[in-house]
């Protein structure tokens, strides 16, 4: 047993550290490590700045493009470039549709998807939860009649992250009305410029639009754009959010944010001392420091087995509570740790460059908004509650 | 990084637990809890013979230390048996605390036969007014001719009772909370002024307050530097506690089981009652809860010998405190699950509950460790 990262993994950490120093712009560094809005642009241009360099697919094999880092490897650069203020790479190319078009898809498909992905000239989102079906994904209505060399969509997606931007939607639509839930499924991508294709915003608790509805009304969709099978859809999607669970545990940014708090706490005072030695704060964030350090051991010890060949596993799903756990209290204490300037909630001040009078400490301004923003950790990606049964099911066999 | 066992060590945890399965099923160990001394000398034996008392034991006395992978899983395995014998007292933290502190002479006379079994020697420094800090000793020692003089009490000395030699920290300097001026004397079971007040706890194991009245020791009983033991005592505890947290990880899987395997048989409703969201999703949390503190059990591990005093106390502290919510969790979520069946004294449950509580509260409690962790995060 050896928990330190042998001398290569050190050398490439401090390879990623030397390209994260030199070649992130500090404008973007700025905004992630405040916690400040990230515009689109940000994301793209990173995506752009890391495919250039050769980084563009952290977790993809080499023959897509990708870096072919083992799962250790990808673990340090998420935790060096969290730590360095990085803009998120966004997921649902990358960490979805990527390796769902990888390991299903066809040749053309893999052509014409996958560079793009790289080179961030498609934006892609996740069309999978409808209004009636969020925990219960498998009763998705959302309907592909097939009309000769296409399928006809009609129906109504929700919870869309990000899908203002979207060029491109990867969509869970039912193809087969008499068939089990699960079995008449299939997995479409589906253009967003389309005729029939209306995007609408849904204004959340912090104020953000992160998340829309999409509608889609005889929305003509080529034959070719399905992935895989007709009706084999539920197997893609299964295998799809193995993959996403896999990095969910979030370590290395929840220790960026510890060590915001911590920079916070000690700023903050209480009965005129520092409230970094306040005792009963600094219990409460000693506690959740030990449940990242003992979560990142898990995490590693996940990686190590998933590194001798076997694909993300239910512990997953043990890591995605345990993380977004964590990340949740962090927002939390951060929150009380500003106490009444926690409160000011106004328009722009998320923005970077917010020319209004100061009220309070900066570092406070987007703190209450980060809290309520990250109620979604643990409803999002399979509520926690799914991930308990998931647990329930596939490693207590109950 | 890895979390692989080497092929010897794989084949000593696997031997641990073949002989417990075999030699401390539950009804062998209620009979043992319910003998005159409460562990037993046979077992022990048993233990001497497989080397397991040895691996704290240098090699030029016979051992194998440090060893402290294998001494780890030892005792993760006892813990799955809830082994009751002074194994963590005095083959880990008395035979540590004598291989860091003794002189060659005395090494020579007590390792050899405490790795044969012949000898058990615990480490009695716990005081009333301490609670857990470790450094608070009031217990004295005070020159008297060539030797010294022993007056305090000692509280709750686990095993202390099958002990025949006492490894008693008093201050021969200093005031009560000094690091500086603890010294450690050994005292032989029966030395004239030593009494005993000797009761089971909890959890089934054997203690004792030690009274100490005016006890007269013998110069050569003073077991390393005169007021300069701290350093050594506190690495001592810190592995004692990375002990305990391998222990703990034992007990939790356990008592997991036992839950998994009376939920999936006990029916109501005309259902097994691990059919019901309520209780599954209480027996997945009590799995994170065994994992994370395995993962930590890990960290102990790494660090209990570490050179770094500091990086040492810290994980030590960390791993505890995840450890000690996990045991108080799990202890009772599993008394719980199994209904009133779980507060009867038949059920294994019961036992491994009791075990977690006194795992939480022994060598520093959740709310001292996690103070240390700030203190040493500093």
């Amino acid at each position: 047993m050896d928990l330190t990262f042998s001398p290569e993994e050190q050398a490439f950490r401090d390879e990623v550290r030397a390209f994260l120093t030199t070649s992130l712009p500090p404008a973007m560094r700025h905004r992630v490590l405040e916690g400040l809005l990230v515009p689109a642009a940000d994301t793209i241009a990173w995506q752009r700045i890391l495919h250039r360099k050769g980084w563009g697919g952290p977790n993809w094999p080499v023959e897509f493009g990708g870096t072919g880092w083992d799962p250790v490897r990808q673990f340090i650069f998420e935790e060096e470039c969290a730590a360095a203020g990085t803009p998120r790479l966004l997921p649902f190319g990358l960490k979805m549709v990527g390796p769902v078009i990888q390991a299903f898809g066809n040749a053309a498909q893999k052509a014409r998807f996958l560079p793009r992905i790289l080179s961030a000239e498609d934006w892609w989102c996740q069309g999978y939860s409808e209004p009636g079906s969020g925990s219960d994904l498998a009763s998705l209505r959302t309907e592909a009649v097939r009309e000769g060399d296409h399928y006809v969509v009609n129906g109504q997606k929700t919870w869309i992250t990000l899908a203002q931007h979207a060029d491109w939607i990867f969509c869970l639509v039912r193809t087969d009305k008499a068939a089990k839930a699960q079995a008449g499924i299939s997995f479409l991508l589906v253009d967003m410029h389309s005729p029939g294709v209306t995007v609408r915003p849904i204004v959340m608790l912090d104020g953000g639009v992160e998340v829309n509805e999409v509608w889609f009304e005889d929305v003509k969709v080529p034959v070719e754009n399905r992935v895989g099978e007709e009706n084999k859809g539920w197997t893609y999607a299964k295998f799809l959010l193995g993959h996403e669970r896999a990095n969910i545990a979030g370590i290395g940014g929840s220790k960026r944010e510890l060590a915001r708090l911590t920079r916070i706490a000690s700023l903050e005072r209480k009965n005129g001392r520092p409230l970094s030695e306040d005792p009963l704060f600094a219990a409460r964030l000693a506690q959740v420091e030990i449940d990242l350090i003992a979560l990142e051991i898990t995490n590693l010890r996940v990686l190590s087995a998933e590194a001798e060949k076997r694909t993300p596993g239910p512990e997953a799903s043990l890591l995605k509570i345990k993380g977004t756990e964590i990340q949740q209290a962090l927002t939390e204490l951060m929150v009380q740790a500003v106490g009444p300037y926690a409160l000011p909630f106004r328009i722009g001040a998320l923005e970077d460059g917010f020319q209004g009078p100061p009220v309070g400490p900066d570092y406070a301004a987007p703190l209450a908004a980060t809290y309520c923003n990250m109620r979604k950790a643990s409803i999002y990606g399979g509520s926690n509650e799914i991930q308990k049964n998931i647990i329930t099911q596939m490693i207590l066999a109950l | 990084m890895h979390f692989d066992l080497t092929d010897e060590q794989r084949a000593l945890s696997d031997m641990v637990a073949r002989f417990l399965a075999q030699e401390y099923a539950f009804e062998a160990r209620k009979k043992i809890l319910r003998s005159t001394e409460g562990w037993s000398r046979d077992t022990w034996a048993k233990m001497a013979e497989m080397g397991l008392l040895g691996l704290q034991v240098p090699e030029e006395q016979g051992g194998m230390a440090p060893a402290v992978v294998e001494t780890l899983l030892t005792m993760g395995a006892l813990g799955k048996a809830l082994v009751v014998e002074p194994y963590l007292s005095s083959a880990v933290m008395g035979t540590a605390l004598i291989r860091h502190l003794a002189s060659d002479s005395q090494k020579r006379e007590w390792l050899p036969a405490m790795a044969a079994g012949e000898l058990i020697a615990v480490p009695a420094h716990g005081e009333a007014g301490a609670r857990h800090e470790l450094s608070r000793v009031s217990t004295s020692a005070v020159r008297k001719g060539a030797g010294w003089v022993l007056s305090g009490r000692k509280a709750v000395v686990l095993h202390a009772p099958a002990a025949g030699l006492l490894l008693v920290t008093a201050r021969t300097s200093g005031p009560d909370d000094a690091e500086e001026g603890i010294s450690v004397f050994a005292v032989p079971a029966g030395t004239s002024g030593v009494e005993l007040v000797a009761y089971p706890t909890i959890d089934g194991q054997r203690a004792a307050d030690v009274i100490l009245d005016g006890v007269e020791v013998p110069a050569a009983s003073l077991v390393g530097p005169e007021g300069g033991a701290f350093p050594v005592l506190s690495a001592t505890f810190d592995l004692g506690v990375a002990a305990l947290c391998a222990e703990a990880v034992g007990v939790l899987q356990t008592t997991l089981d036992a839950t998994l395997e009376y939920t999936r048989t006990r029916k109501q409703f005309g259902v097994p009652i691990a059919r019901f969201q309520a209780l599954q999703h209480r027996m997945a949390d009590m799995l994170i809860h065994v994992e994370q503190a395995r993962s930590m059990s890990y960290l102990a591990a790494m660090h209990a010998i570490s050179g770094d005093v500091r990086e040492r106390r810290r994980s030590v502290s960390a791993a505890k405190v995840t450890i000690g919510n996990a045991c108080r969790f799990v202890g009772q979520q599993a008394v719980q699950l199994h209904g009133g069946m779980g507060v009867t004294d038949e059920m294994a449950v019961s036992h491994a509950f009791k075990r977690l509580l006194a795992i939480e509260l022994s060598l520093g409690d959740t709310e001292h460790h996690l103070e240390r962790f700030i203190m040493e995060s500093k």
